[in-house]
């Protein structure tokens, strides 16, 4: 039996990866893919909570994450490929046209 | 009733201010005078009945209706006709509608427009001194006292092309609202004292008191009206006002200046007579300010060349002997004075309204002379005139001057009293002077500079250019004179009669009596003495007959005299045609500073610098501000993502941080 700050902390640590690559990696499709860490690392926490409750809750909400996170990567990877087309780059610091 | 009496004469500033200048002159100048003489006629009938009824109770009170009513106060407007109410509203509608008469061949150069201008604001004049004499309260009083201030504005530059008739009108009314803030600040401070601002129930609360000894709030609200009556009544240190007032039409100088609008503040101090009386200390400077604005006025109509710049000081200096009187407690008589000098001061300033009608517009009584051949109606009026307010027995102004001077001597003012005998001898000099410099003699060939030249007349101008065009080019040259035309020659007449006639109304104690329920009930102090009292008025009778005899010996026999003593006594002389630098020294002390003060401090200080730099220095710092905050807005969405991680780390953080 593992306990369940075990896998609390794993999460942690894959949210952090995920958050980390979205702040400093330069490439819009790693962006997106540090997302996609970013939200297995919360279903992972949903998972494990639920298994410690005894709950099915859990799963429950994980299966929306899942299809919520499908349907994003399917938009935004179709905005990171219009985004290309118009600048020929993947570097989100070329578009910065909305400030002063 | 009594409602009526103000509100005719507002119908026909109503009627003329609207379809003036579309019916004509003669239907403008009968609308004003019909308004006037129906006023007086209704006056007549009121005050006829008044004397039907209990000398003890004789009051008409009509109530309009309650005007302001706010929890415990209530301020109706209420009319209440007693004595001396009665007295001012007879000389008001009386003399006035003689004025207006006047007017209509004074006026009738001007354009139909403008003559239904004149008359508007004559009429709206009347009714707002009606409203001031009739009010039962302070209130409906300040109404008038407002009203006939803002109607010497518009009469006085009436001319208002000119620019000087434009200043003086300015200056009467910036001089009065001093006046005014004063009298308003008196009628607060009574409001706060007696909880009330009716006539009647400030007299009753303070009836049973006794006179103050020091100097406590009675006084105070005293002085702080009488504040306004110098302002109204062009005492000192306000009465510079009046002098500058000679740039209207001549008969408003006659309605506003001499007869009407300057006795609102002696009657202002009889309505209040028994407030006035709890105040000594009060009284002791209304007498000592009248006796020496009476000196000094008349010092100064002496060397005056402007035929109405004398009479203006004429004015002044027997407002000072109407302020005497009131100061000495003499209410009776200084009302007294006011009704005779109503009609005498009237009757000269028509006399020399006629003067500069006939000279086409020639003021300067230096250029005058001779008249008397070419002007005899006129002369002859102006005479008894003045003959009136130099107090010889018999004419008007003996039997109202000599009641005051010995009432101010009875009543212990011994130096007040020798300041009135000498003003007295002042008045029949300067007015025979003027007369002898007016009428008598050849007039002076060599045309003399102006002493006023702005203040030459446009209306009578336009009179000698229309109808004798030689006189106009050579003013000097009398080609033919045309005496007074017969409208303003009734007027004239008819003020002679009353200079004559009016003073024996007081024959026999008659109008004290008639009086004195308004000033009651204490105060009525009684002077047996009757031998004093000959041995006085054979004083002033001397003083009086001494005055023209030194005028005639100087301005009629001895022409040269004069001369020389101006020439011996140079200094005081320039000091007194100077006016005594009162001007002067206003401009320096007064005027300057804050003309210095708006612009460089409030203009280009505080409203430049503080205002201005408080709306530009907001802004600017809005800006400079956002120069540096905008910074923030990089526009890379990774440090936006990065600052909305930090943001709920940090706010999540605070939550839940185990305390």
């Amino acid at each position: 039996m593992v306990p369940l700050n075990y896998y609390l902390v794993l999460s942690a640590i894959l949210f952090v990866i995920g958050a980390a690559g979205v702040f400093v990696r330069r490439n819009l499709i790693t962006i997106l893919l540090s997302v996609e860490i970013m939200l297995n690392a919360v279903n992972l926490t949903f998972v494990a909570f639920g298994r410690a409750l005894g709950s099915g809750d859990g799963q429950i909400i994980v299966f929306f994450v899942m299809t919520v996170a499908a349907a994003e990567a399917a938009v935004g990877l179709a905005i990171v490929i219009a985004m290309f087309r118009h600048r020929e780059s993947l570097n989100p610091d070329t578009w910065t046209a909305l400030r002063w | 009733m009594l409602l009526l009496i103000p509100l005719l004469p507002l119908v026909g500033f109503l009627v003329n201010s609207s379809l003036g200048r579309r019916v004509g002159k003669t239907a403008a100048g009968a609308v004003a005078c019909g308004a006037m003489l129906a006023s007086f006629a209704v006056s007549l009938l009121a005050v006829v009945r008044l004397v039907g009824l209990d000398p003890e109770s004789r009051a008409i009170v009509s109530r309009v209706y309650t005007w302001i009513g706010s929890g415990d106060f209530t301020a109706d407007f209420t009319l209440r006709l007693d004595p001396l109410s009665a007295v001012m509203i007879l000389v008001v509608t009386g003399i006035g509608a003689l004025i207006h008469v006047y007017s209509t061949a004074y006026m009738h150069e001007e354009t139909d427009a403008e003559y239904a201008r004149y008359f508007s604001y004559l009429n709206l004049f009347a009714a707002f001194m009606l409203v001031l004499v009739l009010g039962a309260n302070f209130l409906v009083m300040f109404v008038g006292w407002e009203g006939v201030g803002l109607c010497s504005y518009l009469l006085i530059g009436f001319w208002f092309q000119k620019k000087s008739a434009a200043d003086a009108g300015k200056k009467a009314f910036i001089v009065n609202r001093i006046g005014d803030f004063g009298f308003v600040l008196g009628v607060l401070l009574a409001f706060v004292r007696f909880g009330a601002i009716d006539f009647q129930q400030i007299a009753r609360a303070v009836a049973p008191m006794s006179p103050e000894t020091g100097f406590g709030t009675i006084s105070a609200i005293t002085l702080l009206l009488f504040v306004g009556a110098t302002g109204k009544s062009a005492q000192i240190p306000l009465y510079v006002w009046l002098p500058d007032a000679m740039e209207g039409p001549t008969p408003v100088s006659a309605l506003i200046h001499a007869a009407t609008m300057v006795t609102a503040g002696v009657y202002m101090i009889g309505r209040n007579a028994v407030l006035f009386a709890h105040a000594p200390a009060t009284l002791t400077i209304v007498a000592i300010v009248g006796a020496a604005t009476a000196l000094m006025a008349g010092t100064i109509g002496l060397v005056q060349n402007d035929i109405k710049r004398v009479l203006a000081y004429s004015t002044v200096s027997q407002l000072g002997y109407m302020f005497l009187a009131m100061g000495v407690g003499a209410y009776a008589a200084g009302i007294f004075h006011l009704y005779t000098h109503a009609f005498f001061k009237a009757l000269l300033f028509l006399g020399s309204g006629a003067v500069i009608h006939a000279l086409g517009g020639e003021q300067d009584l230096r250029r005058m002379g001779g008249l008397k051949r070419d002007l005899p109606i006129t002369f002859w009026t102006f005479l008894i005139g003045s003959i009136a307010i130099a107090g010889v027995p018999g004419f008007a102004g003996f039997f109202s001057k000599d009641e005051i001077l010995f009432r101010t001597f009875a009543s212990g003012h011994t130096v007040l009293w020798t300041v009135g005998i000498l003003t007295a001898l002042l008045t029949a000099v300067y007015m025979f002077r003027l007369v002898f410099l007016a009428f008598y003699g050849e007039r002076a060939p060599a045309p003399v500079a102006p002493a006023h030249p702005e203040e030459e007349e446009p209306a009578a101008h336009r009179a000698s250019g229309a109808a004798h065009a030689p006189d106009a080019t050579h003013p000097t040259h009398p080609a033919h004179l045309h005496d007074a035309p017969p409208a303003m020659a009734l007027a004239l007449v008819v003020l002679a009669i009353g200079s004559v006639v009016a003073g024996y109304a007081s024959l026999g104690g008659r109008f004290e009596r008639f009086l004195e329920p308004s000033f009651a009930p204490e105060r009525v102090q009684e002077v047996a003495d009757r031998g004093l009292e000959t041995t006085l008025m054979i004083v002033s009778i001397v003083v009086a007959l001494g005055g023209i005899a030194i005028a005639a010996y100087f301005f009629l026999r001895n022409r040269p005299a004069a001369d020389r003593m101006a020439e011996r006594f140079a200094g005081p002389r320039r000091l007194l045609e100077h006016k005594y630098y009162v001007d002067e020294i206003y401009d320096a002390a007064i005027v300057q500073p804050i003309w210095i003060v708006s612009e460089n401090a409030l203009w280009k200080f505080v409203d430049a610098r503080v205002i201005d730099g408080a709306v530009n220095g907001v802004g600017e710092t809005v800006s400079s501000a956002s120069d540096i905050l905008r910074r923030v807005q990089t526009g890379s969405v990774r440090a936006y993502a990065a600052s909305l991680f930090l943001g709920v780390v940090l706010i999540l953080g605070y939550y839940l941080w185990p305390r």
